[in-house]
């Protein structure tokens, strides 16, 4: 840039905007390339079932007592808020309908999908990160063995797999917890409850429901391992990725619900 | 076969930004031969083993191993082409989710669980050719000393018979006499198994110990090169000063 350009308000100005604009589009450029080479490459052998299967243990089994937590208390709170917004017009026998629709369509993916980028993103962030400092990824590759499908693909199937069947863990244990407060604290008929929330609940609403999951599942995965991958600088790098990771991930749950919920399923 | 060089580099050349770290290197390895290149931090070492591994692209140039532009190679093959390399990271890079066991026998089965008896059977004689026992075959990386970590990556590294060993600065961090336990491994390993041994390092007692031939990279490009007893002779100021350790010369 020459000088008088340089000095120019109007030019530093739109410089300062589209500066950032392409640095995010060449990210995104990147970050695409990066889920693309994964999945070309897990089409072929060698695969790594146990690491598979190592990967469902650690993402699905492990998180699922804070799942369940976070779960059972959303769905009790969400009850009694609705049961006191709904006094104020007299729609308090909605509770079940509006706590079964706002688990299954929103409260159980987003929920589980950011407890679990919490958990799983920065712990997948940490460890690659960790390898690529020490050069274990490095040595990985001059060992035969391609880092692409023994670290990495089987951290995205695992993630794409175990989400849907921990978000139908939610929903479930979500439903209860607005169940049981709605029985013990509201007052409602146990079989009156149970009824309108099975007569309300469509196969929409639960295939919603997965969709979001393993899209999160998906984003989980992808955030965790490419900040993992491309981590630069000893600890503090880890450290940076391990953030990225996990910003990366809310971010891309929280704006693909969006975009999931105002496209798909009307 | 035998008249032609094992790996060629030819006017190679690799930047970062503005930043020219390999400016038209040129050198060659002979079959069985152990080549040790010198030059101080920074000076692109690394950076030239990780070219020639395909780990990173060069800028310009040509690469060749047993003859093949390896520059030139699409993927597959070029995966296939590293299967003749070992190396021996710095650091060790062992995985420390795996036992040792494991660590050793990895290349062979390329990271998968499989044939647990016969694979601990190789590790350990991989562990012996080292001067290692069957007590550490169970044990994680991070509970062996720095000493130990090193042999271990060096049974992982020989594991497979490469046909070509690099050595990242191999004796970094150890003490006088573990350093010479690796030089001497180095040198009975290369000769027993007839690798070829490519090594960087600025360890000036190592390079006498376990070179064949000696070249030097300074500001990116090879500044001299020759048989190992040429090397306090050169006639080189940069050389001499390096050789010499001195921090007075044209190197600063």
């Amino acid at each position: 840039m020459n000088e008088a350009a340089t000095s120019n308000p109007l030019i530093l100005f739109f410089a300062a905007i589209g500066r950032p604009v392409i640095a995010s589009f060449a990210m995104v450029g990147r970050v695409t390339l990066f889920a693309l080479h994964t999945l070309r490459q897990a089409l072929t052998p060698p695969w790594y079932p146990l690491r598979l299967l190592d990967q469902m243990f650690q993402i699905g089994w492990n998180s699922l007592p804070v799942v369940a937590l976070t779960a059972i208390f959303t769905g009790a709170a969400l009850a009694q808020q609705i049961y006191t917004g709904g006094q104020r017009f007299n729609a308090e026998s909605t509770v079940p309908a509006i706590v079964v629709i706002a688990m299954v369509r929103e409260l159980g993916p987003v929920l589980v999908g950011l407890m679990v980028a919490g958990r799983v993103s920065s712990a997948m962030a940490a460890e690659i990160g960790t390898m690529r400092v020490t050069e274990q990824i490095d040595a990985m590759v001059t060992l035969r063995t391609d880092p692409y499908r023994y670290l990495i693909a089987p951290r995205f199937f695992a993630s794409v797999i175990t989400l849907p069947i921990l978000v139908c863990i939610a929903n479930v244990i979500g439903i209860f917890g607005g169940y049981m407060l709605s029985i013990y604290k509201l007052g409602f008929n146990p079989a009156g409850y149970l009824a309108m929330t099975a007569d309300i609940l469509e196969f929409d609403d639960i295939m919603m429901s997965l969709v979001k999951a393993a899209v999160f599942g998906f984003f989980i995965a992808l955030s965790g391992c490419y900040a993992g991958l491309t981590t630069r600088g000893g600890a503090a790098g880890v450290g940076r990725a391990t953030t990225n990771a996990v910003v990366g991930a809310f971010v891309l749950i929280l704006l693909s619900n969006l975009v999931v919920t105002l496209t798909a399923f009307g | 076969m035998s008249d032609q060089p094992k790996i060629e580099l030819r006017n190679v050349s690799k930047s970062f930004g503005s930043n020219h770290v390999l400016r038209d290197v040129g050198f060659s390895v002979e079959p069985g031969e152990s080549m040790t290149v010198i030059g101080g931090s920074g000076s692109g070492k690394s950076v030239m083993l990780k070219c020639i591994l395909g780990l990173m692209e060069v800028d310009a140039g040509q690469i060749f191993v047993d003859g093949e532009d390896v520059c030139a190679m699409k993927q597959a093959d070029r995966d296939d082409v590293r299967t003749k390399f070992g190396m021996l990271f710095q650091g060790g890079a062992l995985f420390d989710s795996l036992p040792v066991w494991r660590n050793v026998t990895f290349a062979l089965t390329r990271g998968r669980y499989r044939n647990a008896a016969d694979m601990r059977a190789l590790a350990l004689d991989n562990l012996e050719r080292v001067g290692l026992s069957g007590d550490v075959l169970d044990l994680r990386p991070s509970e062996l000393s720095g000493g130990m970590q090193k042999r271990v990556a060096l049974a992982r590294a020989i594991a497979p018979r490469p046909e070509i060993i690099f050595f990242d600065e191999p004796t970094t961090g150890l003490d006088p006499i573990r350093t010479d336990v690796i030089n001497k491994l180095i040198v009975e390993l290369v000769r027993d198994l007839g690798i070829t041994a490519l090594t960087i390092t600025h360890d000036m007692g190592s390079v006498e110990k376990i070179s064949d031939r000696v070249a030097m990279l300074y500001e990116g490009r090879i500044i001299w090169s020759g048989p190992v007893a040429d090397l306090r002779r050169s006639g080189d100021a940069h050389v001499d000063q390096f050789v010499l350790g001195k921090a007075d010369g044209p190197i600063v």
